[in-house]
């Protein structure tokens, strides 16, 4: 079987010669995301633990921002970053190791909107439903007691 | 025969039949599209254990304080290196496995042999790893107090490390004062005979509010997360009066119904999520020696194409992939 692998990540920022030579420098790359999460998970630097930007008040259009911009509002910085390097990390695997990078486009769109979609979706559900639990359980005057 | 439409005039278009529009084998594709399945049954997971833990946003323990350990590191507190290290060996033997399907594309018997043997080590490594974890988060290490409403309060004493005034916990068993008691374990010989009952705690809350009592420097923390992102740690009197008054049983470890770390759903998202990962990375291993051995037995020397090396592969980086995101929502974030 002829197979013609694309030898160049970052858009062509980084060549390879061979497809062995690609799979060692995503492993360099992936073991240097790794480190960062690590050394940033054990240092938690103190300005990232805050988040940058309050929710703003007002009404209809501030809570329209606030959805907007959620992942800077309501997420610590850190945690942000955990996440995006996260998907920078699924995207390395999938796209080299798996060899969705050699697909065909229509293959890989089928795999991945779909599944992004979809997990989108049971993400928003869940922790929009969580959000408001905890809302009830916390308020003023709550019908149920915990702390006891 | 004109019941069935034999011709359905788009013969010769991409999608009128004897093409290969997506250009992969069909197993190849049904891999792909068990994968999409497989990942969104471990995004149902994930996205559970967000909703509780958004459920419980105010109490949810923190990674950093329950995974601490390291193997042969006894008595240190480390957290994330471990995991780390398991990170680190799973992308490995993805590593290995992505040289075995290359070696197959050169149909290189030899390379793929080696490349497969060394991925079915870095999957043993890791479930060993794992079910090593798995035994420690299930002894335990400081224990606690569950209170009537099912929270947990843990001990301490402010130390001073580098100048800074640092909470430290104390394991239960430096401080409880042993008493007699007249608790028996029920078995099977008293009473219903049909009916036992499991271990019993280390020690009653009453030996451990006497063993407070007479340390004066063991505080109290309960599971609500301060302004600086760490547990409430209560006041003297308070301590005792949380002990006296809410204390109901001792807990040491972690199972499905009580966990010593903080809220019971914790343990049961970790054992769930953790284990049904590691049942995938099992099945894994397993499936890669039984394409081992064929690779050996020169099956695919004969078919021609190490295409099955390819489609198991896809399987193994999944496991590595969904792995990733467990790390992250479970010891990072």
């Amino acid at each position: 079987m002829a197979h013609e692998h694309k030898l160049e990540i970052f858009r062509g920022l980084w060549k390879f010669k061979s497809n062995t030579q690609k799979i060692w420098g995503v492993l360099a790359f992936l073991t240097f995301v790794t480190a960062i999460e690590v050394i940033l998970g054990i240092y938690k630097p103190d300005f990232l633990m805050h988040t940058w930007i309050s929710p703003i008040e007002g009404g209809f259009f501030a809570t329209l921002v606030n959805i907007i911009l959620s992942p800077f509002v309501y997420m610590k910085p850190l945690n942000l970053i955990f996440i995006i390097l996260t998907i920078i990390k699924a995207y390395y695997i999938t796209w080299d190791f798996m060899h969705m990078r050699d697909e065909t486009k229509a293959l890989r769109r089928m795999v991945v909107w779909t599944a992004v979609f979809l997990i989108c979706y049971l993400i928003f559900i869940l922790l929009q439903e969580g959000g408001y639990v905890y809302d009830v359980y916390f308020t003023q005057d709550p019908l149920i007691k915990r702390d006891f | 025969m004109d019941s069935t439409v034999a011709s359905t005039g788009t013969e010769g278009r991409t999608w009128g039949g004897g093409n290969r529009p997506l250009k992969a084998s069909y197993g190849k594709m049904m891999m792909w599209f068990f994968i999409v399945s497989d990942a969104l049954t471990f995004s149902g997971f994930l996205a559970a254990y967000g909703f509780s833990r958004f459920k419980f946003i105010q109490e949810w323990p923190i990674a950093d304080e329950v995974f601490t350990h390291v193997p042969f590191l006894h008595g240190q507190e480390l957290p994330m290196i471990y995991v780390a290290f398991m990170t680190f060996i799973l992308i490995m033997s993805s590593v290995t496995m992505v040289l075995a399907v290359d070696a197959g594309h050169h149909m290189n018997k030899a390379k793929v042999t080696l490349y497969l043997f060394l991925t079915i080590i870095g999957g043993a490594i890791f479930v060993g790893s794992q079910a090593w974890e798995w035994a420690t988060f299930i002894q335990g290490d400081y224990g606690a107090v569950q209170t009537k409403g099912g929270n947990i309060l843990q001990f301490g004493e402010y130390v001073t490390v580098d100048g800074k005034e640092k909470f430290k916990r104390i394991s239960i068993d430096e401080f409880a004062v042993t008493t007699a008691t007249e608790r028996a374990q029920h078995g099977r010989n008293n009473g219903l005979w049909f009916v036992t009952e499991a271990s019993l705690p280390p020690y009653t809350v009453n030996e451990i509010y006497e063993g407070l009592a007479a340390n004066e420097n063991i505080l109290v923390r309960n599971q609500i997360i301060n302004e600086d992102g760490e547990k409430t740690v209560l006041s003297r009197e308070e301590s005792l009066r949380q002990i006296k008054e809410n204390g109901k049983l001792v807990v040491k470890g972690a199972n499905l119904q009580v966990n010593e770390y903080g809220t019971a759903l914790f343990a049961d998202f970790f054992f769930f999520i953790t284990g049904f990962h590691g049942f995938h990375v099992f099945s894994g291993v397993v499936i890669n020696i039984i394409i081992f051995f064929n690779v050996i037995l020169g099956t695919y020397e004969r078919r021609g194409s190490y295409e099955m090396v390819e489609k198991v592969g896809l399987y193994w980086h999944f496991v590595d992939l969904v792995w990733v995101f467990v790390f992250t929502f479970f010891y990072l974030v």
